[in-house]
């Protein structure tokens, strides 16, 4: 007899377009040229070439592998260019369980990267201290340095964090160019302690 | 002549007398314990006597035992003889209250860095260590945290329900 299909029998609508990544800005163009602000263009050129740092320290390392492999292929979307340096990269993706000892090694690594620069906590851990609720581990790393996107999973599927790399390049891409010096931006820091 | 459990106990006999107390031999690991304070001497001769040899400190640990009134604490050795290959496992109490134990790392180099972790983790103060610090856990942790009275989970977390992860 055959099992009885209980699970992804109803065909479900997207829910955000596809076309994030595809979807130019808006600007006026014509036969050969295109117009639009600067800030976008600025937008559009940081957001397809991120360089990420991965700070892997465990099992969702793994899945970030494959992320990076042939099959997943993170280049596709500019992200060739692992920078294993944080002076030179864009996105710090915390991968993995962070004890509270290695946290400062966390914010030293965060701080050393130049500005703009993005988080991604990927896996449960990274975000929330995942299962590991127990005094040597940090509950989820927004609480040393700001996090941009949390991907949730144990680990995440590649599927998953590349959902979550297309909304980090959604939020570069809009990024405004003045957010940096905003004072909103900047109270975000010294609640963190920086600066 | 093999080193058998027999020999063992009956040299320590000899040389400690009652002070030596609650012989065992769980899975045939002979096992004993003294008062807190003799337990430099008895690890001493362990270590020089000609016959017992035992020169390896294979491990050193802490135990708690809230129960135990006066004696909450244990302090845990074990040793290695490497030419007849026995082990033997040597056990002093202490009161949680004053938990000092003269420190075995002038006599083993092992017991330096398990003596901090038991320190670590258990509050135990080896005295005459030379570096008695944290070495695990992060330096400004405020408690032992392997001590029974302290839960598991992180105190210092804000963002989890505590109903929602079932301890009300």
């Amino acid at each position: 007899m055959a099992r009885p299909v209980q699970y992804n029998i109803k065909k479900k609508p997207i829910e955000t377009p596809l076309s994030i990544v595809q979807k130019g800005p808006d600007g006026y163009s014509g036969e050969g040229f295109f117009a639009t602000k600067l800030a976008d263009v600025v937008g559009l050129a940081r957001k397809n070439s991120l360089w990420p740092l991965p700070f892997a320290t465990s099992c969702c390392g793994i899945e970030f592998m494959a992320l990076m492999g042939s099959h997943y292929d993170i280049g596709r979307f500019g992200a060739e260019r692992l920078s294993f340096t944080p002076r030179q990269s864009d996105l710090l993706m915390v991968i993995g369980t962070i004890a509270k000892k290695m946290a400062p090694v966390v914010k030293q690594v965060y701080l050393q990267m130049a500005e703009p620069r993005w988080v991604i906590a990927m896996g449960a851990c990274a975000s929330s201290g995942g299962i590991f609720d127990t005094y040597s581990v940090l509950q989820g790393i927004d609480q040393i340095i700001p996090v941009d996107v949390y991907v949730p999973g144990c680990p995440p599927r590649p599927e998953a964090v590349i959902d979550g790399f297309l909304r980090i390049q959604d939020l570069v891409g809009k990024e405004s160019l003045r957010r940096r010096n905003s004072d909103r931006y900047q109270e975000l820091m010294n609640s963190y302690g920086i600066q | 002549m093999a080193l058998t459990n027999e020999i063992i106990r009956d040299t320590l006999r000899e040389k400690f007398g009652d002070a030596i107390i609650g012989f065992e031999e769980p899975y045939g690991m002979l096992t004993f314990s003294t008062a807190k304070d003799i337990n430099l001497k008895v690890l001493q001769f362990l270590y020089d006597d000609p016959i017992l040899k035992f020169q390896f400190m294979t491990d050193l640990t802490a135990v708690h035992y809230p129960d135990n009134a006066g004696e909450e604490l244990a302090v845990v050795y074990h040793m290695h003889n490497l030419a007849d290959n026995v082990r033997i496992r040597y056990k002093v109490f202490t009161d949680i209250l004053t938990p000092d134990v003269y420190s075995a790392s002038a006599l083993y180099s092992a017991a330096n860095w398990m003596e901090r972790e038991a320190y670590d983790f258990f509050g135990v103060n080896f005295v005459g260590h030379p570096n008695l610090k944290r070495i695990l856990n992060v330096d400004d942790m405020e408690y032992f945290p392997l001590r029974k009275e302290f839960p598991l989970e992180d105190q210092k977390r804000t963002d989890k329900d505590d109903e929602m992860f079932g301890r009300t």
